[in-house]
């Protein structure tokens, strides 16, 4: 049985002008311990469509469809059942690790209160606990840092302390939400590895969002390409990047300049799909 | 000045700041953002700026068009030293260098529309352009970088992030300048609308004949539009050579690191990539 099974999941949102439909049918399903890339640009749905299964959707959402986890429907599930599965069952981390860290907490207290409250650990075991786990992302000297504040580390600890505090519990999922986005390359370049590494230790499957299909080539085993809250193309990883099958995804593929071949000019995407689908 | 003297000469530029720390007699540590940085650029080359956040590309390139205070060395325009230029040389020379930035909606007035944004420049730089004239050249501007001609009385925010961007090369171009400095200015575009903008600036360099300061991180963006790199780390040039050189065959750790960190979307390429990664890691820490 598959860990995840998502089908006919729509997401829509009430604004003032109107419905906008963020997600159409979205449909996939992730084996236990793989990785499913899920790639679009900005406004493609690719998050809102994750944020749906955590229940994490602003009050003008709605979300419709079905999401099997491990066996139970779980979207639209009431707050107190959904977060039986958050954090213990599903862990998710975030682009911006400054803004979803307490600036207040010391990292201690943000990593022990989370297996205090879920496993009910005493504060001395979920201390030590906190610490092997960010020995685990290659925190150096993170017996003392544990005790540090957010601002005191730079922006790729801080990520790997968000990755540190997602795997606490030992969940089964893991959502990473644009991880890297927000870093350097050569620090975007360590912590994916560390990802595809901590997978290999701790089993987990892996959801990885993003908007970059350099990244995605060597860490997942599917990718599904989104566009306009559609799925444009989902398909194995490697037979994705061989021979890709859907336009847009021969245009992305095209439009990013790349270190291995040298092109006298970038090819742009064509949207003649949409008129071809007889929509503008 | 001969043809082949390069358009801008900069020489030993520095940039320190000093951080106060705090005590009552007002002491200070000193932040070198940019440490004695020489380089050329000739006229229609584009130079490529690259390094990671807070290596001071930024910085740099601001103090060789004198936006902020360098703290010393040189930056020769066309023989002339702009760090000692007088505000009215400043002024006259605004016309010939014009900057793009990163945050396309960030850096246009919300309050004016598309034609006053970029007819301004035009207005304050050569006010003896009628109004007419003013307005014609706009609007062959606008048509140039691809915006329509409905569109000129649209305020930024009616506008998409690509769009933004090709007011801001528009108002860029539209004094003529001899120089552009680009500071991440695809930074922050999607990687249809960055193709995009890439392809429309090589178009209007190719035009214009302007030389461009191409600055960015993403150094396989920086390949694609320069003749040259700078990899600049920690405020320094640890490498500078042609494009190609540079990526193929770079010398400094740094250079390597970043190389082998540009994610390449072929599954097993990424795959030898990481390899190559796990072995520069091991060899850092092994000499650490």
């Amino acid at each position: 049985m598959a860990l995840l099974e998502v089908k006919n999941l729509s997401v829509e949102f009430q604004t003032n002008d109107g419905v906008v439909h963020a997600v159409r049918d979205l449909s996939y399903t992730l084996e236990k311990g793989k990785t499913l890339a899920i790639v679009g640009e900005s406004g493609s749905g690719k998050t809102q469509g994750a944020f749906a299964i955590m229940g994490l959707l602003p009050k003008n959402g709605r979300a419709a469809g079905s999401v099997m986890f491990d066996g139970k429907e779980i979207l639209n599930l009431p707050l107190k059942q959904i977060n039986q599965y958050r954090a213990e069952r599903i862990g998710i981390i975030f682009q911006d690790p400054m803004t979803s860290l307490n600036p207040y907490l010391r990292i201690s207290r943000q990593m022990t209160e989370v297996l205090e409250h879920h496993k009910g650990m005493s504060h001395s075991a979920a201390l030590a606990e906190s610490v092997r786990f960010l020995d685990a992302v290659r925190i150096p000297d993170a017996k003392n840092r544990v005790h540090m504040y957010p601002h005191e580390f730079s922006g790729g600890m801080r990520q790997r302390v968000m990755i540190a505090m997602s795997l606490l519990c030992g969940p089964e999922l893991l959502i990473a939400d644009e991880p890297t986005t927000a870093l350097d390359v050569t620090v975007q370049a360590e912590i994916i590895d560390l990802l595809v590494d901590l997978q290999e230790d701790f089993g987990a499957s892996i959801i990885l969002i993003t908007h970059d299909l350099g990244i995605v080539a060597g860490t997942c085993e599917d990718t599904l390409v989104m566009f306009d809250g559609r799925v444009m193309e989902y398909r194995k990883t490697e037979e994705l990047f061989a021979n890709p099958e859907h336009p847009y995804t021969q245009g992305l593929l095209a439009a990013v300049p790349r270190l291995d071949k040298k092109v006298e000019r970038l090819s742009t995407v064509s949207y003649d799909f949409m008129s071809q689908r007889g929509e503008a | 000045m001969s043809e082949n003297e390069p358009i801008l000469k900069v020489r030993n530029l520095s940039v320190h700041f000093n951080i106060p720390t705090g005590g009552i007699f007002g002491g200070h540590a000193v932040l070198k953002a940019v440490k004695d940085v020489s380089f050329d650029l000739h006229a229609g080359e584009t130079l490529g700026i690259v390094g990671e956040s807070g290596c001071g590309k930024s910085t740099l390139s601001r103090a060789i068009i004198r936006l902020i205070h360098a703290t010393g060395g040189e930056s020769m325009w066309m023989g002339k030293d702009i760090l000692k230029m007088s505000p009215k040389e400043l002024i006259a020379l605004r016309k010939d260098i014009q900057m793009i930035f990163q945050d396309p909606l960030a850096s246009l007035n919300p309050r004016m529309t598309a034609a006053q944004i970029i007819g301004e420049p035009l207005q304050i730089h050569y006010p003896e352009v009628s109004k007419a004239e003013r307005t014609a050249r706009v609007a062959e501007m606008m048509a140039k970088v691809g915006l329509t001609p409905e569109m000129i009385n649209k305020y930024p925010h009616e506008f998409s992030g690509g769009q933004c961007q090709r007011i801001g090369i528009a108002r860029a171009l539209i004094t003529r300048p001899k120089l552009i400095v680009c500071d991440e200015a695809v930074s922050a575009l999607d990687v249809s609308v960055q193709a995009q903008v890439i392809n429309l600036l090589m178009d209007l360099q190719k035009e214009f004949g302007v030389s461009l300061l191409f600055i960015a991180h993403d150094i396989a963006v920086v390949r694609h539009i320069a003749q040259r790199i700078m990899v600049l780390y920690f405020g320094e040039v640890v490498e500078i050579g042609e494009s190609e050189q540079v990526v193929m065959d770079p010398q400094h750790d740094y250079t390597k690191k970043l190389i082998a960190s540009v994610p390449v979307p072929d599954p097993k390429e990424e795959m030898r990539r990481r390899e190559v990664r796990r072995k520069l890691r091991r060899e850092a820490a092994a000499a650490a």
